[in-house]
């Protein structure tokens, strides 16, 4: 690391860096878990439940981040009923820890997963199932032989839109995490500590290269969307 | 016969109905009875069937959208649920709900053709054809290669659904169901999205299909052209309502059928190619009731083929034309008059032999001529469509 002009700020971007994408990896992987039979129960219901708990996934995209942050952090916290329930179980509390900022991130970024995916299950609809029923196929083998497959382009979207969020992620982030050194300090919290203390520079560096990262993103995005536009015939 | 020549028609039994001479065991036939019994409301009509339909042949289900043909046909393969009903197809019964039986569509042996091919688009089009296949226990690969060879597509086995014409994804879509080796196969509209090329196209696979398959088959439809061509029992649907049941020429001979049939009553008639005249390239074709000469389409003798005759092409005279240019005179006994579309048009059946005529003629005319059952009357059948 001695040809890097700056170790110090190396080190701590670099433990940022790490934390930030382990985080994001973390968050898409549990998100598409969670997401994906949310999604499917949303395209295909039509109980009277479908629409307040639609809205309530699609919370996060209207709520500022800091309101989010503010009620978890209180539900996390020894009086909460998240965090009564972590201490029940012997874990302690959540807050300002990295368990808590995955809860925090998946729930910020539930929407940004579970949009994508309903669209795309929405945009098979009912047919694609019918037939592989007529077919001999149970649901469930329906569900992953035809409908999976059929939704790739949306669960695509889905995994890079939600990775690209959550490593954008401030407010949250600080409220929920304390923004401490090496445990719960990402990108985006890094560069707020380096303007409070006026190292420019290193927020330069930092906040140059979450840039470049969010254009690859979007950029990767839209030409992939663009090969894989699948429609039943 | 040769066991690879595969007859392309088969011969006729006494009653009219072609038999099936496929023998190669790899579908099967069923001889008992099936039972449709369903009720079911939706928001432009209200289904109310009670059926007994053979197990073997088509039958056409037909009427104007609208009239819950589909409906019928989903109810059947159980992709819609409805309470009260009865679904017993050949003697298996896959719905009583007083018994409490019911059997998800994915556990009926039966196989769907949609009216939009809905293919897998994100399998290629053995992909599809291997789908259903894989998940039938006991079906063998036969079955598959069977298909591929009854429709043609043997070219098509490795393209993507994109790559092909509409009238590619139907038969796809057919050789798909058939595969699963089903006791039924429902066929809805398939030739609605095509166009007119098309679907003349697609129009002698179905025909090859009927007359190859032991299995019997529900089709519906709303084009008189596809009952003419392909039914063997033919049930009209209403507004929900089953009008009529029965053999097809003895449906479409009924007076009550230009409330649906419209413009295209007519009879259908059974026929063999019996003689040909050379010098006026005609051929006549002898039906239980005489003879007609229509034109010469290069089938060959000895065809058993079936017959339109429209009852708009069929005039009535009371005594035997001298010099007229129609070729095609019969003599006939009026068995009943009825009305039509039309206020000024009546409707007569003639009893031709052991068949039954149409024919359309204005009110003022079966006045003038004072038409009344019983009376010995020639019918004039100015066109025949050979329906081939």
């Amino acid at each position: 690391m001695n040809w890097l002009p700056l170790p110090e700020f190396d080190r701590h971007a670099l433990s940022a860096i790490w934390l930030t994408l382990e985080l994001a990896s973390l968050t898409t992987v549990l998100l598409l878990l969670i997401a994906t039979p949310m999604a499917w129960w949303l395209a295909r219901s039509k109980s009277w439940w479908r629409g307040p708990i639609a809205a309530v996934v699609a919370l996060p995209l209207v709520l500022p981040p800091t309101v989010l942050g503010f009620y978890l952090l209180v539900a996390l916290g020894p009086n909460g009923p998240i965090g009564q329930f972590t201490q029940a179980m012997g874990w302690g509390t959540l807050s300002f820890t990295f368990a808590g900022l995955l809860l925090g991130s998946i729930i910020y970024s539930m929407p940004f997963a579970v949009q994508p995916i309903l669209h795309a299950f929405e945009a098979i609809g009912e047919r694609p199932m019918e037939v592989a029923a007529t077919l001999r196929a149970r649901p469930i083998d329906a569900f992953f032989t035809v409908a999976l497959p059929l939704a790739k382009p949306g669960f695509i979207t889905a995994a890079i839109l939600s990775f690209a969020h959550t490593i954008g992620e401030f407010g949250v982030v600080l409220m929920i995490g304390g923004n401490i050194p090496d445990k719960t300090r990402v990108v985006s919290t890094q560069i707020y500590g380096h303007v409070e203390a006026m190292e420019y520079t290193q927020a330069h560096w930092l906040a140059g290269g979450m840039l470049v990262f969010a254009f690859a993103v979007l950029l990767g995005l839209s030409l992939m969307n663009r090969k894989n536009t699948q429609v039943m015939t | 016969m040769a066991s690879e020549a595969r007859p392309s028609i088969v011969e006729v039994r006494e009653d009219g109905l072609p038999r099936f001479a496929r023998s190669d065991g790899i579908f099967m036939m069923s001889c008992s009875m099936s039972r449709l019994r369903l009720k079911l409301n939706r928001a432009d009509f209200a289904l109310d069937v009670d059926l007994e339909l053979p197990g073997q042949g088509i039958t056409v289900l037909f009427g104007v959208s609208g009239s819950g043909k589909t409906s019928l046909l989903r109810c059947v393969a159980g992709l819609e649920r409805t309470p009260g009903a009865l679904v017993s197809i050949a003697g298996e019964t896959w719905q009583d709900d007083d018994a409490g039986v019911y059997l998800p569509t994915w556990q009926r042996p039966l196989g769907y053709v949609f009216q939009e091919a809905s293919l897998f688009d994100h399998l290629t089009v053995r992909g599809n054809l291997q789908f259903g296949l894989k998940r039938s226990k006991g079906a063998d690969r036969s079955a598959l290669t069977a298909a591929i060879d009854l429709l043609g597509i043997a070219a098509l086995l490795e393209r993507k659904t994109n790559q092909l014409s509409g009238g590619e994804r139907q038969r796809v879509a057919i050789a798909r169901a058939l595969a699963t080796q089903p006791r039924l196969l429902l066929l809805d509209e398939p030739l609605a999205a095509l166009d007119h090329a098309r679907r003349q196209d697609i129009l002698p696979w179905l025909e090859r299909l009927r007359d190859e398959l032991k299995i019997p088959m529900l089709y519906v439809t709303h084009s008189s052209d596809e009952v003419a061509r392909l039914a063997d029992t033919l049930v009209v649907l209403d507004a929900g309502r089953v009008k009529a049941c029965g053999p097809v020429a003895d449906v479409l001979a009924g007076l009550d059928m230009p409330v649906v049939l419209g413009e295209d009553a007519g009879a259908l008639l059974s026929a063999r190619i019996e003689e040909s005249d050379e010098r006026w390239q005609l051929v006549r074709l002898a039906f239980n009731g005489g003879s007609l000469w229509v034109r010469d389409t290069d089938l060959p003798l000895g065809r058993q083929v079936r017959v339109r005759v429209l009852a708009r092409d069929v005039s009535i005279t009371l005594d035997k034309p001298g010099q007229t240019s129609i070729q095609n005179l019969l003599p006939c006994t009026v068995q009943a008059i009825g009305p039509d579309i039309h206020p000024s048009q009546n409707l007569v059946r003639l009893q031709c032999g052991q068949s039954i005529l149409l024919a359309r003629v204005t009110a003022r005319a079966v006045y003038e001529l004072q038409l009344t059952p019983g009376k010995q009357v020639w019918a004039q059948v100015k066109s025949v469509a050979l329906v081939e």
